[in-house]
């Protein structure tokens, strides 16, 4: 896997196709992760959407996709990608539709689907090796509807629904884990902020079939508390801190694609965001930053101690 | 034209099976296996080329069954009970999206408590959903029907999903002869699909199912699916007398049974008609005019032609195999709704639930709810709904439940 396209910055599409003048947030990272994919993917795809924030990218009449989409519901957008593909494939079989008339299938939620609601049906169409790509932005909290956790929140970040002292008492959902435990084609960790890492895993994705998961960690101006124009830093935090590894699975293997040396101390990440804004209030909550930094280190010792990948293997 | 013994899961089978159906999302519930079994079975036998896909709800196989619909292909699904229930938020959402897709659902009561046995609360719960809405009383009806239903669905007047409903156990488990249209009959009265505008194609860019903001945009759409499903009230009636061009039997979205001369006629849904017409037969035998009226097409409602029915009638017995806690039966209210403020409608419309979770009706309660509304007619009073249940029912009951209290065995705790 030493061939890429995308060597440099440069080498990454000039044109932009995803429309702009959205409702989305000031600094959304759901949004920038999308612009980036969509404009390696192109316009030759369905999107299929589950209940999120991007939901509102088509109201209308008015869309910023020149390719196509589907609103399904919450729970249910890879069953919506199956019926698609499944039909695509059947047009084709009989010949009513030519290859040039196919398209690529994705589906488009956000971590309330992807983590909790929509898992069964994520579950099932692995199952079935159904030939999607699924990209979840994860923005760590019901977002539409004002920032209450999710299974993807994690430990101790304020929202909505956790504003007490210790903020949310439970520990991120391992959705990675919970895909790669399927053995599909492809499951990846991605950040907007690192548009190349993007980028090459797009490329990969997109040269298998089966299903495939790009999971985006994406950073929220309103649902985080920070300036939107922070949404960069905090994404390249969350990578250098390693509180988000980037990361892929193939073929029963997981490769971290990014490794950050030296890695900083959570807090650098932590004190970014109003949701931890409790952690540092009355001095810092020393017991609770320790944690969190112990459950990262933790990880890292982890992934030390497995084989790494030689260069070749790694562009 | 074959004629073979079939069940109605074999007759909804066939029906698919002659629609030429492209694609089955499918997912197994008592009493409706049987149909995705049989049709899985002419795929693996290469019968039948169609692309079948189980999926792991009745909730995701709506959405795929919508979803491959709007990618151009014909599309048939089938279901029961809880797993229409389960599916309820993505029928309600294909029907917005105005795919032409066909779904049997085989009624069954639902939970709680939990029962395998039929009655028509989970397709009335459906009522509202934006689904046509085809209820049949014989196996024959359900295997015509599936092909009624594609050409209702497709028509470009309509463009909505078809539900065709048929009752658990009593017709879906029941062996009838059938006739079985031959593939080139079949294919004289229903072409093949034709997607028209709403299609995914590479270079055709398309949005289903997008969002909208304000009151007016999402009136006007939901408005416009209410006037599509008026719509084929009519285009049901042509397509009955059409499918009797082909095949010499015709359907109405009535099926009028010795009513045009009755005094008193029953209403009521589904299997259960024919021993309702069963015992119209042996009133008559006995000098009353009494006669039946069934609605095929319940959404749409026939509300035209329930009134040229019943209108004029002295008393109306609804017969209702369901229950609304609280209201009582539903078709009772949609009949009163119909009947209301027409000068010759029938001074009477009494209320009678029964068949509930597979509890028959015995000709002797036909007996007695005749006898009921005949001196209602007489007094003038409408009586108060009756929900149908014998002494000895209650006499067994009474046994379960000391039974079930321990009360024979001495084991018993409290309770």
């Amino acid at each position: 896997m030493s061939e890429t396209a995308y060597q440099r910055l440069k080498d990454l599409p000039a044109r932009h196709i995803l429309g702009t003048g959205t409702p989305m947030c000031a600094g959304c990272g759901g949004l920038a992760t999308l612009h980036q994919i969509y404009d390696l993917m192109g316009e030759k795809c369905v999107i299929v959407n589950g209940a999120s924030c991007l939901t509102l990218l088509s109201v209308y009449p008015c869309t910023p996709f020149r390719g196509s989409w589907l609103y399904t519901a919450m729970a249910c957008a890879p069953a919506g990608a199956q019926g698609v593909r499944d039909g695509l494939d059947i047009l084709k079989k009989k010949g009513r539709i030519s290859e040039a008339e196919d398209l690529e299938v994705m589906v488009l939620t956000g971590d309330g689907s992807a983590y909790g609601m929509g898992l069964s049906a994520t579950s099932g169409a692995m199952d079935r090796n159904l030939d999607f790509l699924y990209l979840c932005y994860d923005n760590e909290g019901y977002g539409n509807t004002g920032q209450q956790f999710s299974p993807a929140t994690p430990h101790a970040a304020h929202t909505a629904t956790s504003k007490g002292p210790g903020g949310y008492p439970g520990y991120k959902k391992d959705l990675f884990g919970i895909w790669a435990a399927h053995q599909p084609s492809y499951v990846a960790t991605v950040v907007a902020a690192d548009p190349l890492d993007l980028a090459r895993k797009i490329e990969r994705a997109r040269s298998l079939s089966g299903p495939r998961l790009i999971l985006a960690l994406a950073p929220c101006p309103t649902g985080w508390d920070y300036e939107p124009s922070a949404t960069v830093e905090i994404g390249k935090l969350a990578v250098a801190t390693g509180i988000w590894p980037l990361k892929e699975y193939v073929d029963g293997t997981v490769t971290h694609t990014r490794i950050p040396h030296p890695r900083l101390p959570v807090r650098e990440y932590l004190k970014t965001q109003g949701r931890f804004r409790h952690l540092f209030a009355h001095g810092e909550n020393l017991e609770m930053i320790a944690e969190i930094q112990a459950r990262v280190d933790r990880y890292w010792r982890q992934v030390e101690q497995e084989p790494r990948p030689s260069p070749s293997e790694r562009s | 034209m074959t004629r073979k013994l079939l069940t109605g899961n074999g007759a909804a089978a066939w029906g698919a099976r002659l629609a030429r159906i492209d694609y089955l999302p499918a997912f197994p519930i008592t009493p409706q296996t049987e149909i995705i079994e049989t049709i899985g079975g002419w795929i693996e036998g290469q019968e039948l080329d169609c692309r079948m896909v189980t999926l792991e709800s009745e909730h995701s196989m709506l959405t795929a069954a919508g979803a491959a619909a709007v990618t151009g292909v014909r599309v048939f699904t089938a279901t029961s009970s809880q797993g229409l229930l389960y599916a309820t938020e993505m029928l309600y959402t294909v029907a917005g999206w105005r795919v032409p897709l066909v779904m049997v659902n085989v009624s069954r009561g639902l939970s709680s408590p939990i029962t395998l046995e039929p009655d028509h609360n989970d397709v009335l719960a459906m009522r509202d959903c934006g689904f046509l809405q085809l209820h049949c009383a014989t196996c024959q009806e359900v295997l015509d029907n599936l092909l009624i239903a594609y050409r209702l669905a497709e028509h470009p007047t309509v463009r909505l999903p078809v539900l065709v409903n048929l009752d658990g156990f009593y017709l879906s488990f029941t062996r009838e002869p059938v006739l079985i249209p031959n593939q080139a009959e079949a294919d004289r009265f229903l072409p093949p699909f034709n997607p028209g505008s709403i299609r995914f194609r590479g270079g055709e860019p398309l949005s289903e199912g997008v969002a909208v903001l304000e009151g007016s945009a999402y009136s006007y759409f939901r408005y416009q699916a209410h006037l599509a499903s008026l719509q084929g009230i009519g285009l049901y009636e042509e397509l009955g007398q059409e499918f009797a061009g082909v095949f010499g039997r015709s359907y109405t979205a009535l099926e009028c049974y010795k009513s045009e001369d009755a005094g008193i006629v029953f209403v009521m849904i589904g299997s259960f008609a024919t021993k309702g017409k069963e015992a119209v037969d042996r009133l008559r035998e006995a000098g009353k005019k009494v006669g039946l009226v069934r609605p095929r097409l319940v959404r749409p409602f026939p509300a035209a032609a329930l009134r040229q029915a019943l209108g004029g009638k002295k008393g109306v017995a609804v017969i209702d195999q369901n229950l609304s806690p609280g209201k009582g039966g539903i078709l009772h209210g949609e009949l009163a709704s119909a009947l209301y403020g027409l000068p010759e409608a029938p001074p009477i419309l009494a209320s009678f639930v029964g068949g509930l979770g597979g509890r028959d009706i015995s000709c002797e309660e036909f007996f007695e709810i005749h006898k009921v509304v005949q001196r209602a007619v007489a007094e003038g009073v409408t009586p108060l709904p009756r929900l149908l249940y014998t002494e000895e029912e209650l006499r067994g009951v009474r046994k379960m439940q000391s039974v079930a209290r321990g009360a024979d065995t001495k084991q018993g705790g409290g309770a």
